[in-house]
């Protein structure tokens, strides 16, 4: 057994669980860290603000499908992180942040950059720990990273004080932790599964629901078999975007506020709705009581918290989404169900009537109109790019007209919401997938908010691409006002902006700009195309709204069509 | 919206009892009462807690609070049979001319005195909730002047014959 520093224990026990990237930013009390940090091979990208690394480190497991990790000072480092936490935490994503803090004998003492971030982020965490023993190190950190990556993922914070990580402690490589308290389900109950078979049988009328934890748990392909035994349509919350091909003839398109006619109807007329590693947010119910009224539901989650908290179910199924799916499948067989096309073919039919009667439509005419921006975006990428988002308007244009064939692809802060995430995902993602174009789809207000990860992005060669929809507003909250606050546009308008464009190329990075339709296709080429990071603005409409939208409160299928 | 009484074991550690209290605050969930002490186990502390909602609301409590890591193990006693105990300190004027009706009070709810000076007694009363609420309805008129209680702990009936857990 060696005797190693806490600092060289925490790289150990990095190298252990595989990481091979960090996102950070030094303070005073990490310095021992990032000195030891850069004695290994673990690559650490520099970012220009910890909200950024906490981000990165989001998009970078998100794109890759293992743990991200982030690391900051104490005090403001910390805190900065927080936002992060908050929407990994919110969408289930694997991250551990490591911050410094000050040392055990000061905690308490409101001393320089101190601040209780274990308290302040114990509800936006999975778990978190303060770390006081060097001893104590190696297994913390082993257990933020089993917590951070099993069951329902999500963030774990390790707070490390100064002179934890500069003392002195034994060494050995510790196994995989086993932890009394925490034991998450996987398997799936199969009395659950046969009930769920049951009311497979009798539907007329199923759809599909699937989430983020079919992304998750890695269980696109078992849906993608599921859906196509049963003939059954399949929508998606956000998250899910790409648990199941958008371009399949059974796609629904996306669920909820901004999801498309046909989708919110059929929820609207299903006999069966099967919810797999969704949560039932308000954003995809709208007004719970008209929520899917004709309708069993058979709700497969990991998480029990999830099940029966927003919608009551009739069959819920807690377990890991792919188990749960190749269990239903396997029944599927063994009871020699057999479901053909020409069974659904009523229902089918009213759901391609939805779709020709009312689809996602635009009018391209004089002025730049956004979802051309992205319907060219996703025709010069075939579909191939990783798509990040900011948050509003972009957003939902991102999900409605890119349609996404795989998972892993459409990286997004979905439950939190949270505006600057897109570009630093954006580059987190890059670094996990150095060969894939990733794109991100921005708005002009949510690009300011981390837009000093230009300088990240530049000085690591990180090609990243960056499509800002500027129709200089805050343009979702302005929809919000044109539709129900009588075009009041209190504290929305963002004339005030920087040239994107000029920007960039004083960051070192390529600059350019659409003011016309004519011009979004070569320079969406010429930006895609370029060697180096990208950003491209593109002056849309300004006063253009995302449809359908369904009013807060208001039953899905109340939809505001244009 | 009935009364739940769940009684955890949750890891001796600094920051649990703020998961369990910020997970009521944070969800809009209300504690009644709440007690907490260690166990035999030095590792291991129960919790008890006295909350009220409905069956979707205590259903959503229970496992919300399962799901803290630094939840061993949660009981619902409600349902089952359960032995249920609270305490209260009460402090009471005590002038001549109600000394003695005090003391009957104090004899006929079993209760001891365990404080008396010329002017109060400082009684301990154990019982559930309500025998609590019946010696206070008594001892108010006379003037209480103040009270602690620890709030509920209780613990399920064993089944006869059958061995638990020692915690």
């Amino acid at each position: 057994m060696k005797t190693l520093t806490g600092a060289q224990i925490i790289m150990s026990v990095l190298k252990q669980e595989g990481v091979d990237t960090i996102f950070g930013f030094p303070g005073g009390v990490v310095i021992d860290i990032f000195d030891e940090l850069s004695r290994t091979d673990i690559k650490h990208i520099l970012v220009r603000h910890e909200q950024g690394a906490a981000h990165a480190a989001d998009g970078y497991a998100r794109a890759k499908g293992s743990v991200g990790v982030c690391l900051g000072t104490s005090g403001p480092g910390a805190t900065n992180t927080v936002s992060g936490l908050a929407s990994a935490y919110m969408d289930s994503i694997p991250v551990v942040v490591l911050t410094g803090q000050v040392p055990t004998a000061l905690i308490g003492n409101d001393a320089f950059q101190e601040v209780d971030i274990v308290g302040i982020t114990r509800p936006c965490t999975k778990h978190n720990y303060l770390v006081k023993r060097t001893e104590d190190l190696a297994r913390v950190l082993r257990e933020a990273f089993h917590i951070a990556r099993s069951g329902r993922p999500g963030p774990v914070l390790v707070d490390l004080p100064k002179d934890v990580t500069q003392g002195k402690a034994r060494y050995e490589p510790l196994p995989e932790p086993r932890m009394p308290s925490y034991n998450p389900t996987y398997k799936p109950n199969v009395k659950q599964l046969r009930r769920a078979i049951e009311l497979i049988k009798g539907a007329e009328k199923p759809v599909i629901f699937s989430g983020g934890g079919v992304i998750l748990s890695g269980a696109s392909k078992e849906l993608t078999k599921f859906a196509k035994k049963l003939h059954a349509p399949v929508t998606a919350s956000l998250m899910g975007l790409g648990s199941f091909p958008g371009t399949d003839p059974l796609w629904l398109g996306m669920l909820g506020m901004h999801g498309t006619y046909r989708a919110n109807m059929a929820i609207g007329a299903c006999d069966l709705l099967i919810g797999i590693g969704v949560r039932f947010d308000d954003r995809v119910t709208g007004k719970v009581e008209t929520f899917a009224p004709n309708a069993k539901i058979i709700h497969i989650d990991i998480d029990p918290t999830s099940i029966s908290k927003n919608i009551p179910v009739t069959v819920p199924i807690v377990g890991d989404c792919k188990s749960a799916v190749k269990g239903l499948n396997s029944l599927l067989n063994e009871e020699k169900v057999k479901i053909t096309k020409k069974n659904r073919k009523a229902w089918l039919d009213r759901i391609e009537e939805w779709k020709s009667t009312t689809p996602l439509r635009y009018k391209q005419k004089d002025v730049i109109k956004p979802q051309y921006v992205i319907e060219k975006l996703y025709e010069l990428t075939k579909g191939q790019a990783i798509i990040t988002t900011e948050v509003g308007q972009n957003q939902m244009w991102a999900a409605q007209y890119y349609h996404f064939d795989r998972p892993n692809c459409f990286i997004t802060s979905g439950g939190l919401g949270c505006m600057g995430f897109g570009f630093p995902a954006a580059i987190g993602a890059q670094v996990a997938c150095p060969d894939k174009l990733v794109v991100d789809v921005a708005g002009d207000g949510s690009i300011q908010m981390n837009i000093q990860e230009l300088a990240t992005a530049v000085q690591y060669k990180l090609p990243v691409k960056v499509v800002i929809l500027n129709n200089r507003y805050l343009g979702m909250v302005r929809q919000w006002q044109q539709l129900f606050y009588e075009k009041r546009y209190a504290a929305t308008d963002m004339k005030y902006a920087p040239d994107f464009a000029r920007l960039a190329e004083s960051y070192g990075a390529l600059g350019l700009k659409a003011t016309k339709p004519r011009e979004v296709e070569a320079v969406l080429k010429k930006g895609l195309s370029s060697p180096g990071p990208a950003f491209m603005d593109f002056w849309v409409a300004r006063e253009e709204c995302v449809y359908p939208m369904v009013p807060a409160g208001a039953a899905i299928t109340e939809m505001l069509l244009a | 919206m009935k009364k739940h009484i769940i009684s955890l074991l949750v890891d001796n550690e600094p920051g649990v009892l703020a998961r369990v209290s910020g997970l009521f605050s944070g969800r809009g969930f209300n504690i009644e009462s709440l007690c907490v002490a260690e166990t035999l186990d030095f590792s291991v502390s129960r919790i008890t807690l006295v909350t009220r909602g409905d069956d979707a609301v205590a259903e959503q409590i229970k496992k919300q609070l399962n799901k803290l890591i630094n939840v061993v193990k949660l009981s619902d006693l409600t349902g089952v049979e359960y032995v249920e105990r609270e305490m209260a300190l009460i402090k009471v004027n005590a002038k001549t001319d109600h000394r003695a009706e005090i003391l009957r009070i104090v004899d006929i709810f079993r209760c001891n005195v365990v404080d008396v000076t010329p002017t109060h007694y400082t009684i301990e009363a154990t019982g559930t909730a309500e025998k609590l609420a019946a010696i206070l309805s008594l001892l108010k008129p006379i003037g209480i002047k103040e009270i602690a209680r620890t709030g509920a702990i209780a613990l399920a009936r064993e089944k006869k014959g059958k061995a638990g857990e020692v915690f």
